[in-house]
């Protein structure tokens, strides 16, 4: 057992579905005269409860609109639920839309520094890591032309490069799996594992089942807002197909059941033969 | 406590960001931070010759007289004009990584209000030129320029936390601005005013207050204790107003952005 990371106790987050979106004043009063500032509450996320310890990798699933980026954002610290806590020890790096928070104006250089402080770290840590941050990033002399002259691609390596310098204690990724060019792809997937292996909590959103197997330990279904089921990566990922299979046929269901553990088998073995070479190196 | 202690924390990004603004500002130009020095030189010479010569007011020091208004003023309008658009502006990072909010509008004014202080240097010459010399006075420029800061202090925070959720803010600013520029006694001499009725709509007007009072310091004469009284009674009210509504609000801007 190691030590809890993470404790989410009891979150709701609540929205106004307002039909239009009252920001201006005219509308404002018109709809105070009216009585008609009422809105409509949304409950996007209601009683989620869970807690993750060092080393978890916790694989969100879920359909669209069911939840998941709220919980990521709740936890990320970006929403402040509506009820409930979020509990974090140690600092939380979010791997969502890379490079968002970038100036554009700003060389890749100077944003190395900006979008760096913005993440928490200290000038001194990024005057030390910043080599190996280029480095990293693969954008040689790139580095101080003005990042609106980047590629989506640029933009995105140097957004993973800087974000990924420190090990941070919670990592929220966002089916960012897919950084760059095959290259960078491989390099930043490396690094993850890296960081997974080094007990960094991964909080990872899919709609790729094998993905979240393959990565995962843990697993939590969102439906609406509540969490429908928790726990082993291996149950979850069951009661998931039987979700989405309900229409289908008894028999299919029973033959995709086999598969399934057909597949966690050769999964198992591999790992086995995978161990005993390593042991044989030795 | 807990409020000090983040905020020393993340001090580093607020130099970041305050670096960005004044960096940015003058990006691309060929003559850079020498404009800061241009642009209010050049604008005193156009409002001289417009208020000065051609309809014949002012004397030898009016130039200095005009220069000491605009700068305050254009820091004032700048300052609020982009602390008001701040949190929208930063909005993609505001949707991403937690940082506190106040951040935003308080860099955007802490570069205009080192900006202006590079602008203040403009004087330097200017009095020289004019014949205008320091006196004792000339040191408590200071209280005034203080008291500035913290006028636009409070103004900015509760302009920044109306404008995320009522966009119209921007626009009402901008007649507002108008107003204010008008009753500030920038481009001519409010002793005409003095006697007419009207002049407690500049008295009341903490803007006006400041600057003249940094105008006193500069020629040599001791502050109004009314005026610094009236604009400190502004600067410490809507300080207080703008970071009480900033900090009960804050929580709802991301989902107003």
């Amino acid at each position: 057992m190691g030590k809890k990371t993470l404790v989410v106790e009891n979150v709701g987050m609540k929205f106004n579905l307002s039909q239009e979106k009252v920001d201006d004043f005219k509308e404002y009063f018109i709809r105070l005269f009216k009585g008609n500032l009422k809105y409509n509450e949304f409950w996007a996320l209601k009683d989620v409860s869970f807690t993750l310890e060092e080393g978890d990798r916790l694989g969100i699933l879920g359909l669209n609109g069911a939840g998941k980026s709220t919980l990521l954002k709740v936890i990320a610290g970006v929403f402040k639920p509506t009820e409930g806590k979020v509990t974090r020890k140690g600092k939380v790096v979010p791997l969502l839309e890379l490079g968002a928070g970038f100036d554009k104006n700003y060389t890749g250089r100077e944003n190395i520094y900006l979008y760096g402080s913005l993440l928490g770290y200290s000038k001194q840590f990024l005057d030390k890591k910043y080599d190996e941050i280029v480095k990293f990033s693969g954008l040689g002399k790139f580095i101080d032309v003005p990042v609106k002259n980047y590629s989506s691609g640029m933009r995105s390596k140097l957004g993973f490069s800087i974000a990924t310098i420190a090990e941070p204690e919670i990592l929220i990724l966002d089916e960012v799996l897919s950084v760059g060019d095959a290259n960078f792809r491989k390099k930043s997937e490396k690094k993850i594992r890296d960081m997974m292996e080094g007990g960094t909590t991964v909080l990872f959103v899919s709609h790729s089942l094998p993905q979240v197997e393959r990565i995962c330990n843990k697993a939590m279904i969102l439906e609406q807002g509540k969490i429908v089921a928790f726990g082993p990566v291996e149950e979850i990922a069951q009661v998931y197909t039987d979700m989405l299979d309900k229409d289908e046929d008894q028999e299919i269901m029973e033959l995709k059941r086999e598969r399934r553990q057909l597949l966690q088998k050769i999964r198992a073995r591999r790992e086995e033969i995978k161990e005993e070479k390593k042991k044989q190196e030795e | 406590m807990e409020h000090i202690k983040t905020f020393w924390r993340r001090r580093g990004l607020l130099w970041e960001l305050v670096k960005k603004g004044i960096k940015l500002k003058y990006r691309r130009s060929y003559l850079g931070i020498l404009w800061s020095f241009l642009e209010p030189l050049l604008t005193t010479v156009v409002l001289t010759i417009v208020f000065g010569t051609l309809l014949g007011r002012g004397g030898r020091d009016f130039p200095v007289y005009i220069l000491c208004g605009r700068l305050l003023y254009s820091f004032f309008s700048t300052s609020t004009k982009a602390a008001s658009k701040s949190i929208r502006q930063n909005s993609s990072m505001i949707k991403k990584v937690y940082v506190p909010k106040y951040l935003y509008p308080l860099s955007s004014i802490l570069y205009n209000y080192i900006i202006t202080g590079i602008s203040l240097l403009t004087l330097v010459p200017l009095s020289i030129y004019c014949h205008v010399y320091p006196t004792v006075y000339m040191p408590l420029v200071i209280v005034p320029f203080i008291l500035l800061f913290m006028l636009t202090y409070g103004a900015s925070m509760i302009l920044s936390t109306v404008t995320v959720f009522f966009r119209d803010m921007e626009y009402l600013w901008d007649v507002l601005l108008m107003i204010i520029m008008y009753t500030s006694a920038i481009f001519y001499y409010p002793e005409k005013l003095m006697n007419s009725g009207f002049f407690w709509i500049l008295k009341y007007n903490p803007l006006y207050c400041i600057i003249m009072n940094f105008r006193y310091a500069m020629f040599g004469q001791p502050l109004d204790m009314q005026y610094v009284l009236i604009a400190a009674a502004y600067g410490i009210g809507l300080s207080v107003i703008g970071t009480y509504a900033f900090y009960k609000k804050q929580d709802e801007f991301i989902l107003a952005i």
